[in-house]
C-alpha cells in the first residue's frame, strides 16, 4: 500500500489543531498550542516516512486523485503527489514548522490571543502542506489563496495596531495582483489540455499527453505553455515577493516576529519558487524548437546573441494544418512571422537577477533587525526565481531547502533579540548584545555565515555555488549572473553590518543593557536550525550532488571529490567576492562601531543623497502611490461619478419628463374637458407626480387595493384549476 | 447543442410511468403548495389583527420556514423514488386567453426555492425588532410566495402574475420600515421595474399574438426549429421582442446601465428586505435571463451577445470600482451585487456567443467543439451556482451591516474602527461572509467564479481577462471594509457595539456553515442543480 494514498493527512492534521484552536476557550489556551505541536510532529513523521518512500522510486510520481466536481460534461479532480520534489519540501515545512511553533509558545505566552495564534498558524501551516502534497494546480490554487489568507490573519494578529491592520491589506492585495495571473493560467491550462492534474499516468499536463497541446504557437509568437507559465510565474511573482510585486513584503514585518520566521522565511515565499519548479517541465517546453529546425516553409534563424528568430510563412501551408517534426506536433493556427520575442524562462530569469539585487541593495540602509531580513529574503527568492529562469530548478530547490532553515534561524534569532530586549527593533538601539546571549549570537552567527556564503563549511555557500554555476552557463545572456555576483558581495556586506550593530560594541540602550538570554523553548529551536544551517548543505555539494540527482529521478550519485575542482575558477572568484563583502562590512561598522544611538551610519554621511533612496526602499510605495494607487482611485471615482452623474441623469431626466407630462395632463383635464372627467384626471396626476418625493400616498389604501389583487389572483387561480376539473383527482382516497 | 426546453419536452414524453398513491399526490401538489403555504401563512395573519407582537413574529417566521420543509420533502421524495419523477401542479389549459396553470420544479428552480427558503427566514430573523411586525410579515410572506411563483411557472402568464405581485410587497417593506429617504428610493424602484416590465409584457404580447400560447415548453417548439414563429414576425418584430424582454429583466437584475435604482432602494429598504432584494429577487430576473433570452431565443441572443459580454463587464468593473468609493456600507454591499451578478449575465452571455457554430453549422472538428461545449457547460453552471453562493454571501453582508445599524444607529465605513475587539464572534461571522464573497477558495464563492472564468476563457479570454479587474476590486472594497470597521483603534461608533445575540447567532451561522459546507463540497449544490431534469 503507498503512503500516497495517506498524504491527504499531512495538511489534514495541521488543519484539526486549527479547528480546535478556533474553539478552545482562553483559559486552557495550552490546549490550542499542545494541538499544534502534536499535529505538527505527526506531520513530520509522516513526512519522514513519505521521503523515505520517495527516495525508494526515484523518478516515479506516485499519485492519488479524486473528482471534486462533476459537471456531467466533465470534472475536476483533485489529488495528491509524492515524489522527491515534494517529499523534500514536505520535511523541510514540517520540520522549520514544528521549531517555529515551539518558539511561539513561549515567544507569545504574554498574548492575550494566544490560542488565536496557534489557530493561524497550524491554518497556514496546513495550506501550505496542502500546496507541497498537491497533484492538482487547482488544489494549488485553492491552498496557495487559503494561504494568503492566514498570512493576512498573522501579519494583522496584532490588528488594533493601524499600521499591522495596514500592512495585512497590502499584503493581500498585492499578492491577489499575482494570484489573478495564476488563476487565468489555471483556467487556460484546463481549457488547452482538459487537465489541470500535474501527473496522472501519462495523461497530467506536465506529461507526454499534453506537450501536443501545449506546444502551439500564439501569434504573438510564444507557445501556449510559455503563456501559461508567465500567468502562473505572475502568481509566483505575488507571493514571493518578487520585482515588481515585492513591496508587501517589507510590511509584513509588522506582524509577530515567529510569523515572519516561518511565513516570511521559510515557506509562503518559498511556495513561488516551489510552484515554478513543480512546473518546470511545462515551462522547459520552449526548449523543443531546436534551433536550425526547418519546417516548410519556414526559416529558423540562430541569432549570434543566442536567441531563435523564427519566420512561418503559414500561408504556404494548408489552413490547421498539423506538422510533425519527430516526435513534437508545433500547430500553427495563424499567421506566424517575425523574431520570438522572449523565452518565459527569461523572464523569470531576468526577474529574479532584478529582484535579489533590489533586495540586497535596500537592504544596506534599513535600521529595523526585520526589515533586513525581509529585504535579504526578497533578494535570496530572486537568486532561487534566477535558477529556475537559467533551466536550474535542482539548485533552486537546493538554495530553497539550505534558505529555508538559515533564513528562519536567522527570523527567530532576531526573534529571541527582540523578545530580550523588550520588543525593540531598531538596531541602533541594540549593540553588545553579543556576550549578554551567548546562544542566541552563537546561532545568529552560524546563519549569517550561512547566508552570506561563507564557504565550505556552511549550507548557503554550497547552494549560492550551485545557482552561480547554472547561471554561469546560461547560453541567453550574462547578465544575470552578474548581477548574482553583485548581490553576493553586499549579502555579505549588510549582514555584517546587521551583526555588528547588534553583537558588537556596547549597548546603545537602557533594554539592551538589561537583554539576557531566553529560555530553552526559544534557545532549542535556535540549536536545531543552526545544526541543519550548517549539515544540508552536504547534501548538495558538487562533490556529491545527492539532493539534485533526487530531484532529477537520478538513482546513482557517485562521490566524487575532484567535481569541487571542475568549477574552482567559479568557485575561488565567490570565495574572493564574500570576503570583500565582509572585510567591507566590518571595516565600515565592525573597526569603529557605532557609538550612540542617534549617530548617522557612516555610509549616511559620506553618500546622504544614495542612502536616503535606500532607506525609502528605492521609493517603490512611493511610486505606486503616485501611480498604480491614483489610477485605481480615479478609476473608481469615474465609476462613482459615471453612476451618479450621467447614468442616474438620464435617468432623472426621463422622470421629469413624465411628471411634466403628468402636468400637462391634469392641465388639460382640468379645463380643456368636462368635470366627469376629473375622477380619471385625478389619478394621471398621481401617476405623473408619483416620483416626486412629496407625494407619500395613503399606505392604508394601497394596502387595500394590494389585498385586494391578492385575493383576485387567489380566486383566478383556484377557478381555472377548478374549472379544469383536476383538482378532484389530485386526492388519492 | 439543444435547448434546455427541448430536453424537457423530450423527459416528459420518456416519463410515461405515472406514479401512483401518496407519492403521486405529494409530487402534484408540492409545487402548488411552495406558493400557497407563505400566502396562507399571510391570510392567517391577516384574519388575526389583535395577535401580539411577539405571535405575528413566530408564526411570520414559522410560515417562511415552509419552503425549507417542502425542500426537504422533495428531496426526500426524489431520493428514494426508483423512477425519475416530476414535480408538476398543472391544469388543462382553458378560458379565453388559453392559459393552463402550471408549476413545475425543475433543476433551476430548486435550487433558485432552496436559496429563497434559506434567505427568507434568515431576512425575518434579521427583522425582528421591526414595528408592526404582524404586517410586515404578512407583506414577507406574500413577497417569498411571489418569488417562489416566479422560479415555478411554467407559463408567461402566471409568471407575470408572480412577477409583478412581488413588487407590491417590496414596495410597501421600502416604503413603511425603511431609511428618511425611504420613500423616494421605494417610488424609483417601483416605477423603473413596473416600466421594464411593461415592455416585456408588450414584447410577450406580440408572441402570444403569433403563436397562441403562454406556455414555455410550447414557445420553445415556436421559437425553435419546429415552429414558423420567426417566419411569421420577422426580423425586425423578434428584435424588438428581444429588446423589450431584455429591458424588463435588465432592470431586475440589474444589468448596467439599468442600475442606478439599486443602491438608493437597497440602501433605504430596512435590512430584511435588503436581504431579500438582493439574494432572492435579482435572481428572478437572472432566471428569467436564462429561460427567456438564452433559452427561447438564442438567435437573438447570439445576435446580442457580444454587445451584452460588455454591459456585463460594465457590471463587473463598474460595479466593483463604485462600490470602492461608497462611504455607507450598505450601498458598498449594494454596489458589489452588482458586480457579483454581472458575472452570471457574463456567463448566459458567453454560452450564446459561439451558439451558431455550435449548433448549426458544426465545421468545428471534434475536439475543438468538445472544449467549446465544455466551456459551455462550465459557464451555465458556474452561473447557476453564483447566483446561489452570492445569495449567501451578499444576504450574510447585509446581515452584518444591519447588526452594525442596529446597535450604533450609523452605518458609515468611517463610523467604526477595532469592532473585533469588543465583538470576537461577530467580526468572525462577518469575516467568513466577506471572504466568500470575494471569491476565497474553500468557501461557497469560489466554485461559481472558478467555473465562469473556466467557461468564458473557453470562447472569449479576453473577456475573462477584463472581468479579472473585477475580482481585484471586489478584495480591495471587500478588505477596506473590514480594516476600516473591525481593525484599528475604536471608532465613533464603537462603544455602542456589542456582540451578537442569541438570535443573530442562530440567523447567521448556519449561512456561514453553509458557505462552508458549499465550499469545500460544492458537488452537493451541482447535484441539486442537476437532481431534476
Amino acid at each position: 500500500m503507498s503512503l500516497v494514498q495517506f498524504l491527504w493527512l499531512i495538511p489534514a492534521l495541521p488543519l484539526l489543531a486549527a479547528a480546535i484552536g478556533a474553539i478552545v476557550p482562553h483559559r486552557s489556551r495550552k490546549i490550542a498550542s499542545g494541538a499544534a505541536l502534536a499535529a505538527m510532529a505527526g506531520a513530520f513523521v509522516l513526512s519522514v516516512f513519505a521521503l523515505r518512500e520517495a527516495l525508494a522510486a526515484p523518478g516515479t510520481h506516485s499519485t492519488f486523485n479524486f473528482a471534486w466536481l462533476n459537471t456531467g460534461e466533465f470534472k475536476l479532480h483533485l489529488g495528491f503527489l509524492l515524489d522527491p520534489l515534494s517529499a523534500f519540501m514536505l520535511v523541510m515545512v514540517t520540520f522549520v514548522s514544528f521549531l517555529i511553533f515551539l518558539f511561539s509558545t513561549a515567544y507569545m505566552r504574554e498574548d492575550e490571543n494566544y490560542e488565536k495564534f496557534f489557530c493561524y498558524l497550524s491554518l497556514f501551516a496546513s495550506a501550505m502542506l496542502g500546496i507541497v502534497v498537491s497533484n492538482s494546480l487547482l488544489l494549488t490554487f485553492i491552498s496557495w489563496e487559503l494561504v494568503g489568507l492566514a498570512s493576512y490573519l498573522l501579519i494583522g494578529f496584532w490588528f488594533h495596531k493601524p499600521e499591522a491592520a495596514a500592512a495585512a491589506k497590502k499584503a493581500f492585495i498585492t499578492t491577489r495582483i499575482g494570484d489573478i495571473g495564476f488563476l487565468l493560467g489555471l483556467v487556460w491550462v484546463h481549457h488547452a489540455t482538459q487537465t489541470q492534474l500535474f501527473y496522472n499516468g501519462g495523461a497530467g499536463f506536465l506529461e507526454i499527453a499534453a506537450i501536443g497541446k501545449l506546444s502551439v504557437l500564439l501569434p504573438c509568437g510564444l507557445f501556449v505553455s510559455s503563456a501559461i507559465g508567465l500567468l502562473l510565474f505572475a502568481g509566483a511573482v505575488g507571493k514571493s515577493g518578487q520585482f515588481p510585486l515585492h513591496v508587501w513584503l517589507p510590511d509584513a514585518m509588522e506582524g509577530p516576529t515567529p510569523v515572519s520566521a516561518l511565513i516570511h522565511a521559510a515557506t509562503m515565499v518559498a511556495a513561488g519558487v516551489f510552484l515554478m519548479a513543480r512546473i518546470y517541465p511545462m515551462l522547459a517546453l520552449e526548449g523543443i524548437l531546436p534551433p536550425g529546425t526547418i519546417f516548410p516553409g519556414s526559416e529558423i534563424i540562430q541569432n549570434p546573441n543566442g536567441t531563435t528568430s523564427i519566420t512561418l510563412i503559414t500561408n504556404a501551408l494548408p489552413k490547421n494544418e498539423i506538422l510533425t517534426d519527430g516526435p513534437i506536433s508545433i500547430f500553427l493556427p495563424h499567421h506566424v512571422s517575425g523574431v520570438l520575442p522572449f523565452t518565459a524562462l527569461s523572464v523569470v530569469a531576468f526577474i529574479g537577477a532584478i529582484t535579489a539585487l533590489i533586495g540586497a541593495v535596500v537592504a544596506v540602509a534599513q535600521n529595523d533587525i526585520k526589515r533586513v531580513l525581509a529585504f535579504s529574503t526578497v533578494s535570496q527568492l530572486g537568486y532561487m526565481m534566477l535558477a529556475i529562469g537559467v533551466g536550474a530548478p535542482g539548485a533552486a530547490m537546493f538554495h530553497l531547502l539550505t534558505h529555508a532553515f538559515f533564513k528562519a534561524l536567522l527570523f527567530l534569532g532576531a526573534g529571541s533579540v527582540i523578545h530580550a530586549a523588550h520588543h525593540e527593533q531598531d538596531m541602533r538601539q541594540m549593540g553588545g548584545l553579543g556576550p549578554r546571549m551567548k546562544i542566541t549570537f552563537a546561532t545568529f552567527a552560524i546563519g549569517m555565515m550561512a547566508l552570506s556564503g561563507v564557504p565550505f563549511l556552511f549550507s548557503g555557500f554550497w547552494s549560492k555555488e550551485a545557482i552561480l554555476h547554472g547561471a554561469h552557463g546560461w547560453h541567453v545572456s550574462h547578465l544575470p549572473f552578474y548581477i548574482a555576483l553583485v548581490a553576493v558581495v553586499l549579502t555579505a556586506f549588510y549582514m555584517t553590518r546587521l551583526m555588528a550593530n547588534v553583537f558588537f560594541g556596547g549597548a546603545r540602550s537602557h533594554a539592551a543593557e538589561h537583554a539576557h538570554e531566553n529560555t530553552w523553548t526559544i534557545t532549542l529551536p535556535l540549536v536545531l536550525l543552526a545544526a541543519c544551517a550548517v549539515l544540508v548543505g552536504f547534501l548538495g555539494t558538487p562533490a556529491w550532488p545527492w539532493l539534485q540527482a533526487q530531484l532529477q529521478g537520478d538513482t546513482t550519485t557517485p562521490f566524487a571529490f575532484g567535481k569541487i575542482f571542475e568549477g574552482v575558477g567559479l568557485l575561488g572568484l565567490s570565495v574572493f567576492l564574500v570576503a570583500v563583502g565582509i572585510g567591507a562590512g566590518w571595516a565600515v561598522y565592525g573597526v569603529r562601531k557605532r557609538g550612540t544611538a542617534t549617530a548617522p551610519d557612516p555610509l549616511e554621511k559620506r553618500f546622504p543623497t544614495v542612502w536616503r533612496a535606500l532607506e525609502h526602499r528605492l521609493y517603490f510605495d512611493e511610486f505606486y502611490a503616485a501611480t498604480v494607487f491614483k489610477l485605481n482611485a480615479a478609476l473608481a471615482v469615474f465609476a462613482d461619478v459615471f453612476d451618479s452623474c450621467v447614468v442616474d441623469g438620464v435617468v432623472r431626466f426621463v422622470c421629469k419628463l413624465s411628471e411634466f407630462l403628468g402636468f400637462i395632463n391634469k392641465d388639460v383635464d382640468e379645463h380643456g374637458l368636462n368635470a366627469g372627467f376629473n375622477a380619471t384626471a385625478e389619478k394621471l396626476r398621481g401617476a405623473g407626480g408619483a416620483y416626486s418625493a412629496s407625494q407619500t400616498g395613503d399606505a392604508r389604501s394601497y394596502l387595500r387595493a394590494l389585498a385586494l389583487g391578492f385575493v383576485v389572483v387567489t380566486i383566478v387561480v383556484l377557478a381555472v384549476v377548478l374549472a379544469d376539473g383536476t383538482l378532484s383527482r389530485w386526492l388519492p382516497f | 447543442m439543444t435547448s434546455f426546453f427541448n430536453i424537457l419536452a423530450e423527459t416528459a414524453a420518456t416519463a410515461t410511468v405515472e406514479p401512483t398513491g401518496i407519492v403521486a399526490f405529494l409530487t402534484r401538489s408540492i409545487p402548488a403548495a411552495f406558493v400557497a403555504l407563505p400566502i396562507l401563512g399571510a391570510l392567517w395573519l391577516v384574519l388575526q389583527p389583535k395577535i401580539a407582537d411577539k405571535a405575528a413574529r413566530v408564526s411570520g417566521l414559522v410560515f417562511s420556514f415552509s419552503t425549507l420543509f417542502l425542500c426537504a420533502l422533495t428531496g426526500i421524495i426524489a431520493a428514494t423514488s426508483d423512477t425519475a419523477v416530476q414535480f408538476s401542479t398543472r391544469s388543462q389549459s382553458s378560458g379565453p386567453l388559453n392559459v393552463s396553470f402550471d408549476l413545475t420544479l425543475h433543476g433551476i428552480s430548486l435550487l433558485m426555492v432552496l436559496l429563497t427558503g434559506i434567505i427568507t427566514p434568515m431576512a425575518l430573523a434579521a427583522s425582528w425588532k421591526v414595528a408592526r411586525p404582524r404586517l410586515f410579515n404578512i407583506l414577507f410572506l406574500l413577497m417569498q410566495s411571489a418569488a417562489l411563483g416566479v422560479f415555478l411557472a411554467q407559463n408567461f402568464f402566471f409568471w407575470f402574475l408572480f412577477w409583478e405581485l412581488s413588487l407590491f410587497p417590496a414596495f410597501f417593506l421600502i416604503k413603511l420600515w425603511g431609511g428618511h429617504s425611504a420613500s423616494r428610493a421605494a417610488y424609483q424602484f417601483v416605477i423603473y421595474t413596473i416600466g421594464g416590465s411593461a415592455f416585456m409584457l408588450l414584447a410577450f404580447a406580440a408572441i402570444y399574438a403569433t403563436t397562441g400560447t403562454w406556455d414555455f415548453t410550447k414557445l420553445a417548439w415556436h421559437l425553435g426549429s419546429g415552429g414558423d414563429a420567426y417566419g411569421k414576425i420577422g426580423a425586425t418584430g423578434t428584435t424588438l421582442i428581444f429588446l423589450g424582454i431584455f429591458i424588463g429583466l435588465a432592470v431586475k437584475i440589474p444589468i448596467f446601465p439599468f442600475h442606478t435604482w439599486l443602491p438608493d432602494a437597497y440602501a433605504e429598504a430596512p435590512i430584511g428586505a435588503s436581504m431579500f432584494l438582493t439574494a432572492v429577487m435579482a435572481k428572478m430576473g437572472l432566471y428569467g435571463f436564462y429561460i427567456f433570452l438564452a433559452s427561447l431565443l438564442p438567435h437573438e441572443m447570439a445576435k446580442a451577445a457580444h454587445w451584452l459580454v460588455w454591459l456585463a463587464l460594465a457590471n463587473i468593473v463598474f460595479g466593483a470600482y463604485a462600490a470602492m468609493r461608497q462611504r455607507d456600507l450598505k450601498r458598498m454591499v449594494a454596489y458589489s451585487s452588482v458586480n457579483h451578478l454581472g458575472y452570471c449575465v457574463l456567463a448566459f452571455a458567453v454560452i450564446r456567443t459561439r451558439w451558431i457554430e455550435t449548433t448549426i453549422f458544426s465545421h468545428t472538428d471534434g475536439e475543438e467543439l468538445t472544449a467549446l461545449t465544455r466551456g459551455i457547460s462550465a459557464a451555465s453552471d458556474g452561473a447557476w451556482l453564483q447566483m446561489f453562493n452570492h445569495g449567501l454571501s451578499a444576504a450574510a453582508l447585509f446581515f452584518c451591516v444591519g447588526v452594525l445599524e442596529s446597535r450604533s444607529g450609523v452605518r458609515g465605513l468611517q463610523d467604526f474602527g477595532g469592532v473585533r475587539k469588543v465583538a470576537p464572534l461577530f467580526a468572525a461571522l462577518c469575516g467568513f461572509s466577506m471572504f466568500s464573497s470575494l471569491g476565497l477558495p474553500g468557501l461557497n464563492g469560489f466554485v461559481g467564479e472558478f467555473l465562469i472564468f473556466r467557461g468564458v476563457f473557453a470562447h472569449l479570454p479576453w473577456a475573462a481577462a477584463i472581468a479579472t479587474l473585477g475580482l481585484l476590486g471586489t478584495a480591495i472594497f471587500l478588505l477596506t471594509f473590514w480594516q476600516k470597521v473591525f481593525h484599528g483603534p475604536a471608532g465613533a461608533h464603537t462603544g455602542a457595539i456589542t456582540d451578537l445575540s442569541k438570535r443573530e447567532i442562530a440567523a447567521l451561522a448556519p449561512i456561514v456553515a453553509l458557505m462552508v459546507l458549499f465550499g469545500v463540497w460544492p458537488q452537493l449544490l451541482l447535484d441539486i442543480l442537476k437532481s431534476l431534469p
